[in-house]
């Protein structure tokens, strides 16, 4: 159990709002957010951006041997999305049977719980993915 | 730069050794490795040591010192590397420097890994830390399910099967069966392989390398002290390393890790040579599909192809290029610190002719292919046999 949930997590917007960054010279995205973009290096406009948490699964996989304190969660689907923005990110892929993911599926990003390392201990959220609803 | 030989090596028995303790594993690598290179012990003069997790897994950290101590080698300076799964390799690379420098004439470098006193979760736990903390493992990420992400991609963009994959595990359990050392001497057929429980789908536990206790030690000497001191060397010809971004998602293509491929260039500029060269490698196979992309990103087969290869037998003992005699991470074991070194061990054995029943025939230049994580290390080191 984990004693205190360090002020840099609660501070991290990107794990609740997908926020990162859009440099504005070249029209590359980055999540999570990057200060400097690694294309156009000093001649770089780097600007905060919300992305839509829409997207389509690149790869995936299911969990069936978890670590410490997801357990719980097996069997879970893994996946890398690419948002539609363009930008990668690792998350889950909930509200979904496992056996039916395939690539390309458009999802979506939901705020989720991802988990608890006690009864009584701090609960962290952030970002998980679900198919969207058509 | 000093050209630098191995003199001598050795290594523990790889395995489940709850009655072997972390030091003990050291010991026992250590004193064959001194032994095997003629020395006492007090020519030595610096230790590179190579540990991954052994804080989370056993509570020790401080693991060069204990090395130094545990193998009487107290007062030389002794430096512990870490780089993930590639501890091991990165350890032997700065003992090369520390004498291709100038700075010493001989030095050891030892990797080590006591895994099996954990659990499972705990274990992959620790490993994970190999990966992206809060990108990738916050999410439930895993060791295997990063690799399964790799497979999955590669499968789609190749056409490479869970047979081709399993393919390298039975290979590499057949393997081990000649290798005394190693963790399982039992024959695997692919269809076990493919019957077996899944772990991160498409990959099953029998595509995955094991938890593994053990050690390696390697010495090293410039290569003008080797030649007098004996005749049973083995030339370092290159030796390079490259990174990558930490988190999968970050990378340009899953299906390949460019750190391999730029440190596999790097190695054969360094020697001279080309990939058609090498005569025997042992590769970083901490699962099936790692060792498909090795031996495309390596060169010995073309983007794409290492799994129909694997299928074929090109890299079975008879094989055109025969890949991880030891047994390799998946059949050998992984004690993760360690495995770098073992490499280094199995191709100098190949290249001395003390290979046994898995000894490749006139085998003269040998490579050994260490990765850290998911890929965001490589090191690649080739050594020859004297002419």
């Amino acid at each position: 159990m984990k004693p205190g949930l360090p002020l840099l997590w609660r501070k991290t917007r990107e794990r609740y709002n997908l926020i990162g960054t859009k440099c504005e010279t070249c029209g590359t995205y980055y999540i999570p957010e990057r200060k400097i973009c690694a294309k156009c290096r000093r001649k770089g406009k780097v600007a905060p951006y919300t992305f839509s948490g829409r997207g389509k699964i690149y790869s995936y996989t299911v969990i069936r041997v978890a670590p410490e304190d997801y357990e719980f969660f097996v069997p879970y689907v893994l996946a890398i999305i690419q948002l539609e923005e363009g930008a990668y990110i690792t998350g889950q892929v909930v509200d979904v049977n496992p056996e039916s993911v395939q690539i390309g599926q458009e999802v979506e990003m939901v705020f989720r719980k991802i988990h608890d390392d006690h009864p009584e201990g701090l609960i962290t959220y952030g970002y998980k993915f679900r198919p969207i609803l058509k | 730069m000093r050209k630098v030989a191995v003199v001598g090596v050795g290594m523990s028995k790889f395995g489940e050794l709850w009655d072997v303790s972390l030091r003990d594993l050291v010991v026992q690598a250590g004193v064959e490795a001194i032994k095997d290179a003629h020395l006492e012990g007090s020519e030595i003069q610096a230790l590179y040591g190579g540990t991954m997790a052994s804080g989370r897994l056993v509570g020790q950290e401080h693991v060069a010192a204990l090395i130094a101590d545990a193998m009487g080698l107290n007062p030389i300076p002794a430096t512990r590397v870490e780089g993930a799964c590639a501890s091991g390799g990165l350890a032997f690379r700065n003992a090369y420097f520390a004498i291709a420098s100038g700075a010493y004439n001989v030095v050891v470098a030892g990797g080590v890994e006591k895994m099996t006193d954990a659990t499972t979760a705990e274990a992959v736990t620790a490993l994970g830390g190999a990966g992206d903390q809060e990108w990738e493992l916050l999410h439930g990420a895993t060791f295997p399910g990063l690799y399964a992400l790799m497979a999955r991609r590669h499968m789609i963009e190749y056409g490479t099967t869970e047979e081709m994959m399993a393919a390298a595990a039975a290979k590499n359990h057949h393997n081990a069966t000649f290798n005394k050392y190693a963790q399982f001497k039992e024959k695997i057929t692919i269809e076990d392989v493919l019957k077996s429980k899944k772990v991160a789908d498409p990959l099953k536990v029998l595509d995955c390398s094991p938890i593994t206790d053990g050690a390696a030690v390697a010495v090293l000497m410039d290569l003008e002290t080797a030649k007098k001191h004996t005749d049973n060397y083995v030339e370092i010809v290159a030796s390079a390393q490259a990174s990558d971004t930490l988190a999968l998602h970050d990378r340009k293509s899953l299906t390949e890790l460019r750190a391999a491929q730029v440190a596999a260039k790097e190695a054969y500029k360094q020697a001279g040579i080309t990939p058609e060269d090498i005569d025997v490698a042992e590769v970083h196979d901490c699962f099936t599909i790692a060792e498909i992309m090795a031996i495309e990103d390596l060169g010995f087969f073309p983007k794409g192809k290492g799994g129909q290869a694997t299928l074929d037998g090109e890299t079975a003992l008879n094989g055109r290029i025969p890949i991880n005699t030891s047994g390799g991470l998946k059949a050998c074991g992984h004690p993760v610190g360690a495995t770098g070194i073992k490499q280094i061990v199995e191709i100098t054995w190949q290249l001395r002719g003390q290979a046994e029943g898995r000894q490749v025939k006139d085998a003269q230049y040998g490579l050994t292919h260490n990765v850290g994580g998911s890929g965001a290390t490589c090191v690649v080191h080739i050594l020859k046999k004297p002419n």
